[in-house]
């Protein structure tokens, strides 16, 4: 495989800076350590999020439900099985999840799936109530293990890392490349030969694979889970805006998002806590009307705005299909 | 039959709900997800005229339907037409459209709970048994019913037998052709967006008669309307009605025989059908 020298330079600084990440938790605890395991999980899930939502242009509003599924893993299994274990059977459930919705919907017009995955966290909600009171007994589970913010923080950034090192081996791929076209224009991509449906289910199941290990990740903090909190749509449409808002044309565009909205959320839900949906409103309309491609995308064309390439039209166009 | 009639009576309501989608998103083409918004927004303000100045909800009507239509108006215009303007293609305004519309919702949605707060509303209005058949249902879920038909019966007049409603339609099946018979289209979506919210926020005053609101259930109802939609074709009239008597239907059944926790999944149930089977609509073509 013959890879270009920045990307391996960008690999080698990525590395580098989650060594020096995995540090954290030794210098800092409590207050920082906890914000620093939200901004950690977001971070996964928004990058995950992009691998699929990215390329595509489909919004999917599924990552609360992908979410809930890896917590309830946990929860169902945690006093029978070791938890490495558990993060496997989370990966299952997110796979056969996304895939399920993908074959009703993803098959079809992309409006059609935008609008599946708007009520599925609710559904999936529902439904887990349902068979909890019919069948199981009490509508809440226990979990406990000796799992700390450290461990969780750890966890994460293991997953972060390992979402970042997928998105750049499906970049160089051949699906990578099937999405590039689908994403451009999908008659381009049906005439070409591309299996469009396919690819778009291969890469929803990858995405919610590793977002169900986000919340299998999550599990013991919540220590009593409960449907409401597992499956709480907010968590959908907070990863949607975090990946917007950073801009999904780079890998890493998402984390620019993620980091300061993260904190905004904290300090909003800590402050005034009514105010939660009027901001995620101003939110989404921001990245409408001022920020269509988010920070990163934004910046990138400033950039190229003042110094144009040397080679022209044609550099743009590659660029910007990548 | 008491549930037969039961999902039926819910239906009509239903069908006022997906009527006023059917028209924003089949013939202005924005997919408005603050829909739900714009219904609870007008469950709002009817108890607001009735237990504040005793107004009643049907006579609220008139002062309701006028005002969501010119602030549904003011919504497109502002809002949604510059996203028109920029769109190159109707994938790209789909998108945009979607994402400007969850800022509405959320946006309503927050400014909502700031005025009543997160509780559940309800008040009496026609709360007296009403017969049919053997059968006793509330008065109230009657009136709705029947006021729910005469307005969607005045929009079908409206749609097929009036030069203006012909041009709504044709907007629908082709913008670009319409402007090619001299309908000018922009004006056209623009009122066809105003006309659904409008329709939308009377279905919300009908809904709250009978119906136990609060702030945050927008999104459930969003979610029946799309489905609905979807179910009966979009931009399809007869397809909206026969479907939202089938989802009134389905969930009346699914809330009195198995549990009334699973009506979202009763619904959720339809649509896979309907993505399955007949992604097109109940009287849609197959795309060739």
């Amino acid at each position: 495989m013959n890879i270009p020298r920045n990307e391996l330079l960008a690999v080698g600084a990525g590395l580098a800076g989650a060594a020096v990440l995995a540090f954290l938790p030794l210098v800092t605890e409590g207050f920082w350590l906890s914000v620093s395991v939200n901004i950690m999980l977001y971070a996964a899930i928004c990058t995950a999020w992009a691998l699929f939502s990215g390329p595509t242009h489909l919004v999917s509003l599924a990552s609360a439900a992908f979410f809930g599924v890896g917590t309830y893993s946990v929860a169902i299994f945690i006093d029978v099985l070791p938890f490495p274990a558990l993060v496997l059977i989370a990966v299952a459930a997110g796979a056969l999840l996304a895939i399920l919705v993908g074959l009703a919907t993803l098959r079809l017009s992309g409006v059609y799936f935008v609008i599946f995955t708007l009520g599925l966290a609710e559904l999936m909600g529902q439904i887990v109530t349902w068979v909890q009171t019919n069948f199981g007994g009490t509508i809440g589970l226990y979990i406990f293990t000796d799992l700390t913010e450290a461990h969780l923080y750890w966890m994460l950034l293991a997953l972060t890392v390992i979402v970042f090192m997928t998105g750049w081996l499906i970049n160089r791929s051949r699906l990578g490349l099937a999405l590039r076209i689908i994403g451009n224009d999908e008659a381009v991509a049906r005439h070409v030969g591309v299996d469009t449906a396919r690819a778009r289910i291969i890469l929803f199941a990858v995405s919610g694979a590793f977002i169900a290990v986000a919340g299998a990740i999550m599990a013991p903090r919540y220590s009593y889970i409960t449907p409401d909190a597992a499956f709480n749509p907010m968590t959908s449409f907070l990863v949607v805006i975090m990946a917007l808002l950073g801009g999904t044309r780079r890998l890493w565009g998402p984390l620019v998002g993620v980091v300061p909205f993260t904190l905004v959320m904290d300090f909003i839900s800590g402050h005034f806590p009514n105010q939660t949906a009027v901001i995620v409103g101003i939110a989404f309309l921001a990245i409408v009307y001022v920020l269509p491609d988010g920070v990163t995308g934004q910046l990138e064309s400033l950039f190229r705005r003042r110094r144009p390439t040397d080679q022209g039209l044609l550099a743009t166009t590659v660029e910007e299909g990548r | 039959m008491l549930i037969l009639l039961t999902g039926l009576l819910l239906g009509g309501t239903y069908t006022l709900i997906a009527l006023g989608l059917t028209l924003q998103y089949g013939v202005a083409r924005i997919m408005n997800l603050a829909n739900g918004e714009t219904l609870v927004a007008a469950c709002f303000v009817t108890f607001w005229l009735y237990t504040g100045y005793g107004i009643n909800p049907l006579l609220g009507l008139l002062v309701i339907g006028p005002g969501a239509f010119v602030i549904n108006w003011l919504i497109y215009a502002w809002l949604m037409q510059p996203l028109v303007k920029r769109a190159r293609n109707r994938g790209m305004l789909e998108v945009d459209s979607i994402l400007a519309t969850f800022g509405l919702l959320f946006l309503f949605q927050g400014l909502m709970l700031q005025a009543f707060g997160g509780s559940y509303f309800n008040y009496e209005f026609l709360a007296r048994p009403f017969s049919i058949m053997g059968d006793s249902f509330g008065l109230n879920r009657v009136v709705a019913c029947v006021a729910a038909a005469v307005i969607a019966a005045a929009l079908y007049v409206f749609l097929y037998h009036t030069d203006r409603g012909t041009a709504v339609r044709a907007v629908a099946v082709d913008p670009r052709a319409a402007r090619l018979v001299a309908i000018d289209v922009r004006r056209t979506a623009a009122f066809a967006f105003a006309l659904g919210g409008a329709i939308t926020a009377c279905a919300g005053t009908l809904l709250s008669t009978f119906y136990t609101f609060n702030t945050s259930m927008g999104v459930l109802f969003t979610m029946k309307a799309l489905i609905i939609v979807i179910m009966g074709g979009v931009g399809d009239i007869r397809g909206a009605v026969l479907a939202a008597l089938v989802l009134g239907l389905t969930e009346t059944l699914v809330a009195s025989l198995l549990d009334p926790g699973l009506t979202l999944a009763a619904n959720y149930a339809l649509f896979i059908l309907v993505l399955l089977f007949r992604p097109q609509g109940i009287f849609g073509k197959r795309p060739a």
